[in-house]
């Protein structure tokens, strides 16, 4: 016998002001089933959640509506209520009167008409609704971290410090990333070196760390607790093992054309390189694009060099496949393209340069040793003109819509340590709005402006135009003033807007975890699960969530990784029981649902079938519900209609559906 | 033609093959129907001329639980559905020996009659080994000629082709009879207002007396219980309340062959109340040609159907770039 109880919530005034919920009570109570409904003004606090446990007791409802905020937020607090009334959790449904009804109504009479339809649902759908019992899954005790920089370093410590096994997965040759590349580091002026390369350090040091560099993942299957993932070291020619580090063959190798990775293309390299001297591993890799030995068969130089005899030019790709309880996305970022950014002739002219550039150039191990100098004519530069939000804040479809939100203070830094080592240059900042917002950040801005004297500007650039004798005339406009600029310079810098590493989209796909319009993962919860993807068991660590400087990349890469500690901390895992279903009776075996099952969840065997009283083996589909994550992709793309998600079968959403139209 | 029954003899006899899934004649010159022989004397009832349109893939899905090897004669655009359902596993492979059989196109006795031809007896100049030029139809009202290319169903004149895309052995001569685009009815379809699109299609749908013929010769409607026959969606009560539910009824079955359908215009040829079915299965087809790269169903058992597939080169995929 079905007792449906429908208990609709308030929200505080956050459903109330626009659904008038005592209306959506009384409809309520006319639908079929419907036994009990009544309205609080907080459904989910205590007191409400003991009103409804009260009445499944009471009026022994065998199901309950909860009329209330997305199912994201509180789905779960309610089943676990209604467990504790001793009700099965799956036979709670909740209309959400929130998010997709109060939120996006102004007019009452519209609101309420359409929480009672949302409600009508929900109501139709519990009906059909059958106690389902959630599994158990294993945890495999290690984690994979992907991408090696401060994010993934920190993530992989904090991970390892609390005793499980990590790997990191770096595709470039060391580990370090972006923070590697930076002088010095906003607000304190540390030199970035010498707080990162300790930390590198000890992440290649420590006992439970595992270091993948030179490598990049190539498939992941599996599921929260259970990951198996493909990775591919790529050939470095260079034998790990032996490779002392000595550095012989990068000195010997004749081939030195290529652009420097890690000085932003500003110098060259060999091609048997280390990309920085401090780089983890120490072992160099062979660029086989070149390489001259690899390329045409002939020289072997650094073979010849090597004391060790490390070098193996026959040395192939090699794939490993290893289980992972949890996975760490930490893939940073990238400095946008220039290509729609012509206006600052950063094409045309060598002074015009990046901000990321402009770190290189400072930096003691830098093309120029650390030198201010013009890359065109070597000469020491006596005007700077540097341009703010070079592709952030940009409404149009040239740029990014987003802050790049570290340009404000990197600008000020690298202003700051012009005037304090030039006094006699010249630093003009162009700026949208100066955001400062972190600690100690304003005051750092404001030393910048008041006790080193840099000219910092409202307005925007619209040109720069390289001059004849080699200058660069600036032309701006100065909003305060109400006028327009024209700055002669004989150095640009543009703090070009940060992106998301490209090749987050094809780990995104992979991990079946989503990412927003901006490339950037998105978060389980923006505000209440910030580093956990919605996709159960991956994490996210720095800037491939979203901008962030530093301090808050490691802030996030500790909360990441206690995320990971939770989860490997358990033994066995509840499984989600709203997973597919066959109904062999009707089967046809067609492979339709496997080829769209994106997690390899479904399988076929032959199987005896008893249809009604006669007995013939099929091939059906069987489908894996530990593998199963209850996304009913199967459910659709079956012709005969013979999958079935549960708690979501076919039936329940017609009759969703069903109600809806009524 | 004697060529084809001697052989055909032979596998019998030899024991290397139990049945033969053919075409025996009909009550009429014109109206041959599906049949299994089973034996060498069976075959005087055999019959292969240009009224044998029916696509015999199908058949193989239940011949595939028989005894032994079933040799069945499959026309080049008859190979697409098998192949098919090879990739459904609806059809053993092992359990079919396919003999490629020539086709110089089919013929419809609609079309026929479109012609002013009415109170037909018999028609003559439908033989295999002919030349397909001209036919002969004997009338209440004498004798008339057509054009043999006149007479032939919509789907040859817009013929995949005379290769078969599997087969055992090849037999008899094919001919080219494409002489249509495939997708101008389409297109016409498409340049039509909303209005008109909805009142073309009601008026033709509203001729539907749901026989069923169109789902039960499909080749891609091979399910073990079809869902408007189940009762598990409540559709089977559904499908008869108005004559919306009706149209509903064949728009569902081309979402449901999307991606597999391999247009063997088998749909059309068999409504009896000649509603151009096909048109809906061509505008998907056109649709996923245009979307994701021209893609023929049942061309090759190994390709992955574009509907069932994601690559980074999907046009959602480029979308959300």
């Amino acid at each position: 016998m079905h007792g449906i109880g429908v208990f609709v919530c308030h929200c505080g005034s956050n459903i109330a002001a626009t659904v008038d919920v005592k209306k959506v009570v009384e409809m309520a109570k006319l639908e079929p089933g419907v036994v009990h409904a009544e309205d609080y003004q907080y459904m989910c606090s205590e007191a409400g959640q003991e009103k409804i446990a009260q009445a499944i007791k009471e009026k022994n409802l065998s199901g309950i509506v909860v009329c209330s905020c997305s199912p994201r937020m509180h789905e779960a607090t309610f089943r676990k209520c209604a467990e504790k009334a001793g009700l099965n959790p799956y036979m709670v449904e909740i209309a959400n009167l929130r998010e997709q009804c109060s939120w996006i109504h102004k007019d009452i009479e519209e609101g309420t008409e359409k929480a009672v339809i949302l409600t009508r649902a929900a109501i139709a759908k519990v009906n059909l609704n059958t106690s389902l019992e959630a599994g158990e899954s294993g945890v495999i005790k290690r984690a994979l971290v992907i991408g090696g920089g401060i994010a993934g370093i920190q993530t992989a410590l904090d991970i390892a410090d609390a005793g499980y096994e990590v790997d990191i997965v770096e595709k470039t040759p060391s580990i370090g990333g972006k923070m590697a590349q930076l002088d010095k580091t906003f607000p304190t002026l540390d030199c970035s070196a010498c707080i990162l390369t300790p930390k590198m350090v000890d992440a290649a040091a420590h006992e439970k760390i595992n270091l993948y560099t030179y490598s990049e993942v190539e498939k992941v299957s599996g599921f929260v607790g259970d990951f198996t993932v493909e990775i591919r070291k790529k050939a470095r020619y260079v034998n790990m093992d032996k490779c002392t580090g000595c550095g012989v063959c990068m000195e010997k190798c004749p081939s030195k054309k290529a652009k420097s990775e890690f000085n932003s293309g500003l110098s060259n390299r060999p091609a048997i390189y280390t990309p920085f001297a401090q780089a983890i591993p120490n072992v160099p890799v062979i660029d086989p694009t070149q390489c001259i030995k690899l390329k045409t068969g002939k020289c072997g130089v650094c073979e010849k060099f090597c004391q060790a005899g490390a070098i193996d030019y026959k040395q192939k790709d090699e794939v490993i496949t290893q289980k992972y309880g949890a996975i760490v996305v930490a893939t940073g970022f990238e400095v946008i393209k220039l290509d729609n950014y012509d206006e600052y002739a950063y094409s045309q002219s060598k002074d015009v340069i990046t901000s990321l550039e402009l770190e290189r150039i400072m930096n003691a191990a830098g093309p120029t040793k650390g030198h201010l100098e013009r890359l065109s004519d070597g000469k020491p530069p006596k005007n700077i003109v540097f341009i703010q939000c070079v592709g952030s804040r940009c409404a149009e479809n040239k740029g990014k819509s987003y802050c790049s939100k570290i340009c404000c203070m990197y600008t000020a830094k690298h202003a700051m340590l012009i005037r304090d080592k030039y006094p006699d240059v010249n630093v003009t900042v162009f700026y949208i709005d100066v955001r400062t917002p972190g600690k100690n950040f304003d005051e750092f801005y404001r030393r910048a402006v008041e006790e080193y004297g840099v000219n910092y500007v409202k307005g925007q650039v619209g040109k720069v135009a390289p001059q004849a004798d080699g200058s660069l005339l600036v032309h701006g406009v100065d909003l305060i003033d109400g006028k327009q600029l024209k700055i002669s310079a004989d150095m640009v810098v543009l703090a070009a807007a940060i992106e998301p590493n490209p090749t987050v989209r094809n780990i995104a796909t992979m991990l079946t975890a989503s990412i927003d319009t901006n490339n950037f993962l998105t978060e389980a919860h923006p505000k209440l699960r910030p580093v956990e993807s919605p996709t159960a068991g991956v994490f996210l660590s720095g800037v491939c969530q979203g901008p962030k400087d530093i301090p808050e990349t490691v802030s996030q890469a500790g909360a990441a990784a206690i995320k990971v500690v939770g989860l490997l901390a358990k033994d066995k895992l509840m499984t989600n029981p709203c997973t597919a279903k066959a109904d062999e009776l009707l089967c046809n075996g067609c492979s339709a649902c496997a080829n769209v099952c994106p997690y390899g969840a479904i399988s076929y065997e032959d199987k005896l079938i008893n249809d009604h009283g006669i007995r013939k083996t099929h091939r059906v589909a069987v489908v894996n519900s530990a593998l199963c994550q209850g996304c009913g992709a199967c459910t659709v793309a079956c012709p005969s209609g013979v999958m079935d998600l549960q708690g979501f079968s076919n039936r329940q959403i017609i009759a969703e559906v069903d109600a809806i139209c009524r | 033609m004697q060529e084809l029954i001697s052989r055909l003899k032979e596998l019998l006899e030899s024991g290397s093959v139990q049945r033969v899934l053919g075409w025996k004649k009909g009550d009429f010159t014109f109206n041959p129907e599906p049949a299994y022989f089973n034996s060498a004397e069976e075959l005087s009832e055999f019959v292969y001329d240009g009224f044998c349109g029916a696509n015999l893939s199908k058949y193989m899905i239940k011949a595939s639980n028989l005894e032994g090897v079933t040799a069945v004669l499959l026309k080049p655009c008859d190979t697409y559905s098998f192949n098919q359902l090879i990739k459904e596993h609806r059809v053993i492979r092992e359990k079919a020996y396919i003999i490629g059989i020539g086709c110089k196109g089919k013929l419809s006795l609609d079309a026929i009659k479109a012609q002013g031809v009415k109170g037909i007896t018999d028609i003559k100049g439908a033989e295999i080994d002919g030349d397909c030029n001209e036919l002969k139809v004997e009338t209440l009202y004498g004798e008339k000629t057509v054009s043999y290319k006149d007479s032939m169903l919509e789907r040859c004149h817009v013929c995949k082709g005379k290769e078969h895309m599997i087969y055992d052995e090849l037999m008899l001569e094919s001919a080219d009879t494409l002489d249509a685009d495939r997708f101008t009815d389409v297109e016409i379809i498409e340049n039509l207002t909303s209005e008109d699109k909805f009142t073309y299609f009601q008026r033709e749908l509203s001729k539907c007396i749901r026989c069923n013929a169109c789902r039960n010769v499909c080749p891609a409607c091979s399910c073990r219980k079809c869902v408007f026959d189940s009762t598990k969606f409540d559709s089977e009560q559904k499908a008869n309340v108005d004559p919306f539910h009706e149209s509903m009824f064949h728009i569902i079955r081309a979402f449901h062959v999307a991606g597999r359908c391999t247009d063997c215009g088998e749909c059309s040829r068999v409504c009896p109340q000649g509603i151009p079915l096909h048109l809906f299965n061509r505008k998907f087809i056109k649709d996923i040609n245009e979307y994701y790269g021209v893609f023929q169903a049942g061309e090759d058992i190994g390709q992955t159907s574009p509907l069932t597939d994601y690559t980074l080169d999907d046009m959602e995929a480029e979308e959300r770039r």
